[in-house]
């Protein structure tokens, strides 16, 4: 997956665990937390369906890294660089 | 995909195993099974639900348990237990769809507290009925504590309640109506509660409030059960576990009431805290003073109108015919009836389309002892459930229009009722008194959750099988 697919799954992920948010406006620099009404259930969940859907494994340790949109992609682009998008 | 965890990959064996599918069972069961767990929930009943269940009689849809669904939230609201659940299930807003209730009443001798989903209602209120307390009684919703200090790690969550009202208000009849609620609705102690138990009843019943889908807790349960199902979980009624098995200090699976056996990397108990202890074979004797000792008797009527046609248009009516309130299990009688709750399903506010509901309906519940009920011989425990039914209607009537003129059809479950659907000891309804919140047990692989885990009623149970499940099924 390119940068930008990685993207699209981040923000269809971001859907489906949280339909009624606006992400349109979502601003990559920005931390989610700042943007988004996510808490660490919320997280978990992004990790969870990361590893539901492309069996991208993230250990605890490096959830940090899932802050914003920019550094969640920028976590995964040699993660999931050789997944092929569906 | 199975967990990678999974030391046995056999064709019979689970990731996880949950224990009960009531509220809680089944939310946790619904978590694991969307992230491609093997799970299987068992369930000693021939029926889903536990606590909160429903049932048809001479045509007619009953519901146990549901009075209110507390934790109201409007559509599309991000925060609060709520909107956590609906997303966490990954539900939409119309699968809880949730009428309000028109207004609730605490009513004292002498005295009458209003309050519905708006707390400026209740305010005004106590500003009305005690002008010198409401700035006290504002202090008080200052100082709560959040819903993300619940995890009992905030020093003040074990404080009394009692004693930080008192520190606000000064007025004892007001702290005595304010608790009345909150302790019908969620408190597993007598006479007191724990400050942060106060805290999650007071935002779920005065500041998020009541609501209830149109057609009851059937609603819930059937979108609980498809959604877990259609994620390929699986569930198996008149499946009792009889034990749990345990090999070198770690549950290996379970033994059902037939005999069956089946195995599981973990297991997730609704049971209740002592009554899942008991179930363990590496264990002989369990502490039961620590489980439960409230239970309920509830006195139906059916009546051949609606509540409004007589002028009683309240949701729910939280009474007490003194200035003290008793809450704690009567120990010499088999019910208490000088306070109890008494609640309309018809005085919520649907939808047009919806309608109304076929019949008048009026729910008293009220205080009863458990072990009294369980001793009496048949005929006599027939015969009481008549009597206790008159008494508590009696009651009930000081606080509201006398309706029994109009009652067509009764019906009455009493603690022996509740124990046979939930198999808790005492038929307990709030579960244990101190609870287990995080959830763990004397054995690495087995977790608890439901009310001896932590928040109680329908919403609390739903979120307790999430967080639970969430906690130690999950994460790798």
């Amino acid at each position: 997956m390119t940068p930008a697919e990685i993207r699209d799954e981040i923000l269809d992920i971001l859907e489906d665990i949280s339909p009624d948010e606006d992400l349109d406006d979502l601003k990559d620099e920005v931390a989610f937390r700042e943007q988004l009404e996510l808490d660490s259930m919320d997280f978990l969940d992004i990790v969870m369906e990361l590893r539901k859907r492309h069996r991208v494994q993230i250990p605890e340790e490096e959830y940090g890294e899932l802050a914003s949109m920019a550094s969640t992609v920028a976590y995964l682009e040699p993660k999931m660089r050789d997944i092929v998008k569906t | 995909m199975t967990d990678p965890n999974a030391a046995n990959s056999s064709i019979d064996h689970y990731d996880t195993i949950i224990i009960g599918a009531g509220m809680s069972g089944l939310a946790a069961g619904i978590r694991l099974a969307h992230y491609d767990q093997r799970v299987c929930i068992l369930e000693r009943h021939y029926t889903i639900g536990g606590l909160n269940s429903f049932y048809r009689m001479g045509g007619r849809d009953y519901d146990v348990g549901l009075h209110a669904m507390t934790n109201f939230a409007k559509r599309g609201t991000k925060k609060g237990p709520l909107a956590k659940l609906i997303r966490q299930l990954r539900f939409r807003w119309d699968d809880f769809k949730l009428a309000e209730q028109i207004g609730s009443s605490i009513r004292f001798p002498g005295v009458s507290l209003d309050f519905n989903n708006d707390i400026g209602l209740l305010e005004n209120e106590i500003a009305e009925r005690f002008p010198g307390q409401v700035d006290g009684f504002r202090s008080l919703c200052d100082s709560l504590l959040d819903y993300s200090d619940m995890d009992g790690a905030d020093e003040r969550f074990m404080r009394s309640a009692r004693e930080v009202m008192a520190e606000h208000i000064s007025e004892p009849l007001l702290i005595e109506m304010l608790l009345c609620p909150l302790m019908w609705y969620g408190n597993a102690r007598e006479n007191d509660m724990d400050f942060g138990q106060f805290c999650i009843m007071f935002r779920a019943c005065y500041l998020e409030g009541f609501g209830r889908p149109f057609k009851g807790v059937r609603v819930i349960l059937k979108n609980l059960v498809r959604k877990f199902r259609g994620l390929g979980g699986e569930l198996k009624l008149r499946s009792g576990v009889s034990k749990i098995h345990v090999e070198g200090g770690r549950a290996v699976g379970v033994v059902l009431d037939n005999g069956t056996e089946l195995t599981a990397t973990r297991i997730l108990s609704s049971a209740g805290n002592v009554e899942t202890m008991r179930m363990c074979d590496d264990i002989t004797e369990v502490d039961v003073a620590r489980a439960g000792k409230l239970s309920f008797i509830e006195s139906i009527s059916i009546l051949d109108r609606m509540p409004q046609s007589f002028g009683f248009d309240r949701t729910i009516v939280f009474y007490n015919d003194s200035d003290a309130f008793h809450w704690k299990r009567p120990d010499d009688e088999l019910c208490d009836a000088r306070t109890g709750v008494i609640c309309s399903p018809n005085n919520y506010i649907y939808e047009d389309d919806e309608g109304a509901l076929p019949d008048g309906v009026l729910r008293i519940t009220t205080l009863a002892n458990h072990d009294r009920w369980c001793e009496l011989p048949e005929a006599k425990y027939q015969a009481e459930k008549v009597r206790q039914y008159d008494l508590a209607v009696a009651s009930s009537v000081r606080f509201m229009p006398d309706f029994r003129q109009y009652v067509v059809d009764t019906d009455v479950f009493t603690p022996k009722t509740i124990r046979r659907f939930t198999w808790h000891d005492n038929g307990a309804v709030y579960g244990a008194p101190t609870k287990q919140l995080d959830g763990t047990t004397h054995l690495p692989n087995v977790f608890l959750c439901g009310t001896d885990q932590g928040f109680v009623g329908i919403v609390g149970a739903i979120v307790s099988g999430i967080s639970m499940a969430n906690r130690h099924c999950l994460q790798p």
